[in-house]
């Protein structure tokens, strides 16, 4: 047991930290570029168009909407452990993270928003219906964009990283909240019938699966390369980094 | 302690009276914009007269947030204060008094507008008015309670006012949507207890995790 927590406290040095993901980040980015390249074949070339609704074409705009808006919500769920994280055990490299993965989640949410507006006009003949999957989504760029900016506001960095963490904590409590009363909104009235359809088609399935694999993928490693520039951005003062820039840590092989 | 704290809220907030009839002046002139904005008649000001209120509602507490909170922090009492107690009973304080200073007065006023909106517009009584008012009565602690967390973290920010607007709006939504559409119910004449109970049940939420997380959002900006 006593070894059981090391690799977690390991992690929680930046020098540490920056050298693994050094290592880890040729290995995720080739995962990455492959997993898409297949996953692109398939979703635009070697899957069948969609019939059954008169979609055509446009379903394959489902490959890229749906793994984006699945990720944007683990996205800001994995800011809020990242939080919890820094706050309970006073790790500063999990505010690293916390702030590594905003930019990151929040595109990915303007993404899903975007694609989906894009698939909602030739299909439901509207680039916007207020119902409640759209309408948390938009909140919930919303609360990345909050965070963003609040981080930015602050001249003290500490201040900005433990304000944040509470608020990406405050946010996580309040999505579900969110969701659940938006979705009752919309069906107090009247109820939505685009999202009802049956079980997924299995030819639709293999780009889809493919499809989230790269963008959890392409996600891990955008994260890891902000996250690197983070810890530069942290400890410019260590000397580590100063051998690193000057390029004696590669020379001694520790990348 | 908490008493003694909320004494000298009221207090600091007498000397100060208008700055607070300032947010309820507020919510008054931007309530009678919409039927110069829309139109006169009744029925459509009756339709339109829940999500109005609300709206205006929840951005006149937005408004009257910094008042609790900007000046003691400028001119150091904050730091005073939360040596003195623990952090979480400074921030119970500052709310209380916030939702009595503000969203009272809010509740209080709110059968005028309804007067102004012709919410009553068809109906024989005045029910529609008390359902306005009960709503009103359960949601603006909870728009204090959020109001409080964003506030307590934008303090040490570079720029203020509208940061917290940003960060805190979102979190209003469920709280609009249920308020604005309890006094729809009603104008409908449907049941509206269920929307009611949901408004108490984010009250209760709020009641145990924010006065705690401002607390902590206070000590960081004061440390």
């Amino acid at each position: 047991m006593a070894n059981g927590w090391r690799w977690f406290h390991q992690l929680g040095s930046p020098k540490y930290l920056f050298q693994k993901t050094g290592q880890w980040l040729p290995w995720i980015w080739a995962a990455t570029l492959i997993l898409l390249g297949v996953g692109l074949y398939y979703s635009l070339w070697a899957s069948p168009i969609e019939v059954r609704q008169g979609q055509g074409h446009t379903v394959r705009i489902m490959y890229v909407h749906v793994p984006a808006a699945a990720l944007s919500m683990i996205a800001y769920i994995a800011m809020a452990i990242a939080a919890i994280v820094g706050l309970v055990w006073k790790m500063k490299m999990a505010f690293a993270v916390v702030r590594s993965i905003a930019p990151v989640g929040a595109a990915m949410t303007f993404l899903a928003l975007f694609t989906g507006s894009v698939w909602g006009k030739p299909t439901w003949g509207t680039w916007w219906e207020w119902d409640a999957r759209m309408t948390s989504e938009l909140l919930l760029l919303f609360l990345y964009l909050g965070y963003i900016a609040l981080h930015a506001s602050f001249s003290d960095r500490s201040k900005a990283d433990k304000a944040g963490a509470i608020l990406a904590i405050v946010g996580v409590i309040n999505i579900p909240i969110i969701y659940f009363s938006v979705k009752w909104w919309n069906t107090l009235h009247q109820g939505y019938s685009v999202t009802e359809k049956g079980a997924l088609d299995p030819a639709f399935q293999t780009p889809l699966f493919l499809m989230l694999g790269a963008i959890y993928l392409l996600f891990a490693a955008l994260v890891i390369m902000r996250l690197r520039a983070e810890i530069i951005l942290r400890n410019q003062k260590a000397r580590w980094v100063t051998e690193w820039a000057t390029g004696a840590m590669s020379k001694r092989g520790e990348s | 302690m908490i008493l003694t704290l909320l004494k000298r809220e009221m207090k600091v907030a007498r000397r100060n009276w208008i700055g607070l009839a300032i947010p309820l002046l507020f919510f008054i002139i931007v309530v009678s914009l919409f039927p110069f904005a829309v139109s006169p008649e009744a029925p459509v000001l009756q339709k339109l007269a829940p999500g109005v209120i609300w709206v205006a509602a929840l951005l006149a507490m937005l408004l009257s947030l910094e008042q609790f909170y900007r000046s003691d922090y400028q001119d150091g009492s904050l730091e005073q204060l939360l040596l003195m107690s623990s952090p979480t009973s400074v921030a119970i304080s500052k709310i209380v008094a916030h939702w009595l200073l503000t969203g009272l007065p809010l509740v209080i006023l709110s059968p005028l507008l309804a007067v102004l909106m012709q919410i009553n517009y068809g109906s024989t009584g005045s029910s529609h008015t008390w359902v306005l008012m009960l709503s009103l009565i359960l949601g603006t602690p909870t728009l204090c309670l959020l109001g409080a967390v964003g506030m307590s973290l934008t303090l040490a920010a570079n720029r203020n006012g509208l940061l917290v607007s940003i960060l805190i709006i979102p979190l209003y939504v469920p709280i609009l949507i249920f308020g604005a559409s309890t006094v729809t119910a009603s104008l409908e004449n449907m049941r509206y207890n269920g929307e009611l109970a949901i408004l108490g049940a984010f009250l209760l939420i709020a009641i145990v995790f924010a006065p705690f997380a401002s607390g902590r959002a206070l000590k960081i900006s004061v440390g």
